[in-house]
């Protein structure tokens, strides 16, 4: 979709011009004041409360309750589950991001546009509808049910179709980033190392992999979040079987489920953990690219 | 080295860049590719260095056919346009890199590199900003460790594309001088490209004057200005406004009384 | 003419895109024309008849009505806190920057039961509501809350980019030939504004359309109440009418389908207007 929908690497922001600071670009004092308080307000409400609730609704019956209810072993399970999928479908984009970058920026051909508008689908993609699509290829009545029956492999509601899903819902986020940022570069630089001598593997290695080593990490840590708080598409495709087919998302929905609230919100803030982890690493990755942009 | 190139054609889509070129570089000269832009030159610059393939022709180096031979191989040096420095690396390293990136039995060891970095860091008078990035130097300090790292791969020939096109006016004017004198110091065969034609005629041995992707005149300076070989060629070069008396004393005086150990001051580029 | 035979001065451009095209086809294209062809197996009747049930088009009516409000509120909202963030300064501006992200980051799920609990009857917001008579959990107000809370970053991260952009000069301009702070808003920076704005809104709006992890929990999912289009798919799997949950699918693609063209239309007038 946009560069927004992975939310792209952006340069922190820069306020080179302090609009408050001339009578022509500044507002009146009670409105900048009416602004903040309302934006902020809105802010408060919508995104900061829930993320304070999710941690003390966690610790609403002590820590010994937290714990309890993370080592757990269906939770240590789905911990495993997650850190799987993730293991696999990071590097998996990670490599087509690049593979995709290097092809669309550096290189002239028909349909170009057309391929990156193909490469944003899975974005505008529900996340129901893309676990659909692995159930009706590889489920017991899909194209490929009755050839996996007779060999006797599964594939949805069971592990593969987790991976596959999480492959498909985070299928973008790498290649999103890398590509205009390739592009902008240009292929000048490639060019000089190659009259300098360089092989294309030596040109890639050490001047085009550094020149985006900062855009590379913002795709790589936007989409290992994703890949481990998929929910929709991943719980359309596991079959929810405690133990062996649930993530740390479907997991806080099963004890959600079952009116164990403390348990569900212990296991949901482990999730807000990592969701504050990205963003702190996010900002930090924006903060060093922008100063090495500048 | 001597270069020459044979009824070389490049089209793009249908716009036909180069049409059936014909040209000879003699060996140890400095010469202009002159032109208004679309007119080919550039596109005739990155065929002679291996960038671009032409539809047709021939492309020699020293009398060999050179147009099979990759990039990598052809041994030239490139000064791109807007330099192309590698930003990530020090100037140092961006002198380095194309020996570095040789292979292991060719590649000199880390101290003969140093010295050879060193050297033509003292060439191009930038020796004190080997640790610096691209993205802290002065255009006029990136278009010399440009050149500089052109040069760390001895090339058997120097290609400069618009080599002053980014510059402003007075980095400009000290460059292209500068230039001059150290093309008479290395005798390096040598093609800049360029669409001003006062930096062509007061730097070149010879200009070559395109248009429309062909060659319009082959010609030195002096001849250029006072035999205009056709109409083109007199209008390009303001011929009609000025007279060639105001060039021939504007430019090319200046050029012929020229004494090379009175050059500007390049630390201020 | 030699097309064919032309070489690249880079390589890897056939290994790339080969295995950029072979991944792609793999995993998201024959995927999804899946849909399709799973579609097609209903006659058209059988295909208007599964999504003009009623259950359906309640689902539809809610899932596109409460993004669309969603979107609208934030699109107002989100200027807001956009325009704060890049014009003035507070303390905790860094900070709040980086959580504007948070909807990205934060599972879909951990986000659909922080809401519920915050909205629930007996929560910190709901009990306060609650004594008003006003219900928001488990209605189609805990959906608008929802979508307003993951498509909020869409908003702010188109604008922002565009409005620290902006030239100073020209509301100096403004204001020199003799306009009013509000005019020279209204009238110089609103309309420059504008199609960043409506790109925020049509991904906000998008997305919401989609969203099913941080709705289902707050939503009660009452048929023809509160029953979002995603969870009409998952329902018709549950009962395995894989036919009845692919016609809804590919209803909802046909609508993304033509959603994501008019983003790109709008991104690339978006462009236009940034020279």
């Amino acid at each position: 979709m946009s560069a927004a929908a992975a939310g792209a690497l952006h340069a922190p922001l820069r306020t080179r011009h302090d609009h408050q600071a001339s009578p022509a670009t500044r507002e009146a004092r009670w409105v900048r004041i009416t602004l903040l308080t309302v934006s902020l307000g809105f802010f408060a409400l919508f995104l900061l409360l829930p993320l304070v609730a999710v941690f003390a609704e966690a610790l609403r019956k002590g820590w010994g309750v937290y714990f309890a209810a993370l080592v757990e072993p269906d939770a240590l399970s789905a911990i495993k589950l997650t850190l799987f999928a993730a293991a696999v479908s990071v590097p998996l984009n990670l490599l087509f991001g690049i593979s995709a970058a290097w092809a669309i920026a550096k290189f002239q051909f028909p349909g170009k546009q057309f391929l990156i508008t193909l490469i944003d689908l899975p974005f505008s993609v529900s996340p129901v509808v893309a676990g659909l699509v692995y159930v009706l290829v590889f489920g017991t009545q899909g194209w490929l049910g009755p050839w996996l029956q007779e060999h006797d492999l599964r594939i949805v509601f069971a592990v593969p179709g987790i991976v596959l899903a999480t492959v498909f819902v985070t299928f973008p986020f790498v290649a999103r980033e890398l590509i205009p940022l390739m592009e902008a570069q240009g292929r000048e630089e490639e060019e000089a190392a190659i009259v300098l001598g360089a092989t294309g593997w030596q040109a890639f290695w050490r001047v085009t992999l550094p020149n985006v080593k900062w855009g590379l990490l913002y795709g790589v840590i936007l989409c290992n979040a994703r890949a481990m708080g998929e929910f929709g598409a991943v719980s359309v495709v596991s079959g929810h079987i405690r133990g062996m087919t649930n993530t740390l998302p479907l997991h806080v929905e099963i004890l959600y489920n079952e009116y164990n609230f403390a348990a569900a919100f212990a296991v949901a803030s482990l999730l807000a953990l990592l969701a504050l982890v990205t963003l702190a690493l996010k900002t930090w990755v924006e903060l060093k690219s922008g100063e090495h942009a500048s | 080295m001597s270069i020459e190139v044979r009824n070389i054609r490049k089209a793009f889509g249908n716009f036909v860049a180069l049409d059936d070129v014909s040209l000879e570089f003699p060996s140890g000269e400095l010469v202009a590719l002159l032109g208004p832009s679309g007119c080919g030159k550039t596109t005739l610059l990155r065929i002679v260095a291996g960038l671009e393939y032409a539809d047709g022709g021939q492309v020699l180096l020293e009398g060999e056919d050179a147009s099979a031979i990759h990039v990598r191989e052809r041994q030239v040096g490139f000064v791109f346009q807007h330099y192309a420095l590698f930003r990530h690396m020090s100037v140092f390293e961006n002198v380095a890199f194309g020996l570095r990136v040789k292979p292991r039995k060719l590649r000199p060891a880390e101290a003969e590199i140093r010295r050879k970095v060193h050297e033509l860091l003292e060439l191009v008078q930038l020796d004190y900003l080997a640790d610096r990035y691209p993205s802290q130097l002065s255009g006029g300090q990136r278009q010399r460790i440009a050149l500089a790292r052109a040069l760390a791969v001895e090339p058997r020939v120097l290609l400069l594309d618009e080599p002053f096109g980014a510059l402003d006016a007075k980095v400009r004017k000290e460059l292209r001088r500068w230039l001059r004198r150290l093309h008479d110091e290395l005798h390096i065969t040598s093609i800049f490209v360029t669409h001003d034609q006062e930096e062509a005629l007061e730097v070149a041995d010879r200009v070559v004057l395109m248009n429309h992707g062909k060659v319009e005149q082959v010609a030195t300076p002096r001849e250029l200005v006072e035999r205009p070989g056709t109409a083109f060629v007199e209008e390009f070069l303001d011929l009609d406004d000025h007279g060639p008396e105001w060039l021939l004393k504007a430019k090319l005086a200046r050029r012929d009384n020229r004494h090379p150990a009175a050059g500007p001051k390049l630390a201020a580029a | 003419m030699t097309s064919s035979r032309r070489f690249h001065v880079l390589p890897g451009f056939g290994l790339s895109l080969g295995f950029t095209l072979a991944y792609l086809s793999l995993i998201v294209l024959i995927p999804l024309s899946a849909v399709f062809l799973k579609s097609a197996t209903l006659t058209a009747t059988q295909f208007i008849e599964v999504i003009t049930a009623p259950r359906v088009v309640a689902s539809f009516k809610l899932s596109f009505g409460a993004s669309l409000a969603a979107a609208a509120i934030n699109a107002v909202f989100g200027l807001m806190l956009a325009w704060c963030l890049v014009r003035y300064r507070f303390p905790g501006k860094r900070l709040i920057d980086a959580l504007v992200d948070l909807p990205f980051a934060l599972p879909t799920a951990v986000a659909g039961i922080a809401l519920t609990a915050l909205y629930a009857p007996n929560g910190w917001i709901g009990a306060r509501l609650a004594e008003y008579g006003i219900k928001v959990a488990f209605t189609p107000t805990g959906i608008l809350i929802a979508l307003i809370f993951i498509g909020l970053p869409f908003i702010v991260r188109t604008v922002q980019p565009i409005l620290d952009d902006l030239e100073p000069e020209l509301e100096e301009a403004a204001a020199s030939l003799g306009a009013h702070r509000w005019q020279t808003v209204r009238q110089v920076v609103l309309p420059l504004l504008a199609p960043a704005l409506l790109t925020g809104f049509a991904l906000a709006f998008a997305r919401a359309v989609g969203e099913y992890g941080s709705v289902i929990f707050i939503a009660g999912n009452m048929p023809l109440v509160s029953e979002i289009a995603p969870l009409m798919i998952v329902t018709r799997l549950e009962q395995y009418d894989y036919a009845g949950a692919t016609a809804i699918a590919a209803a909802m693609l046909v609508i993304s389908f033509l959603l994501l063209l008019a983003i790109n239309v709008l991104q690339g007038w978006s462009k236009k207007g940034k020279r």
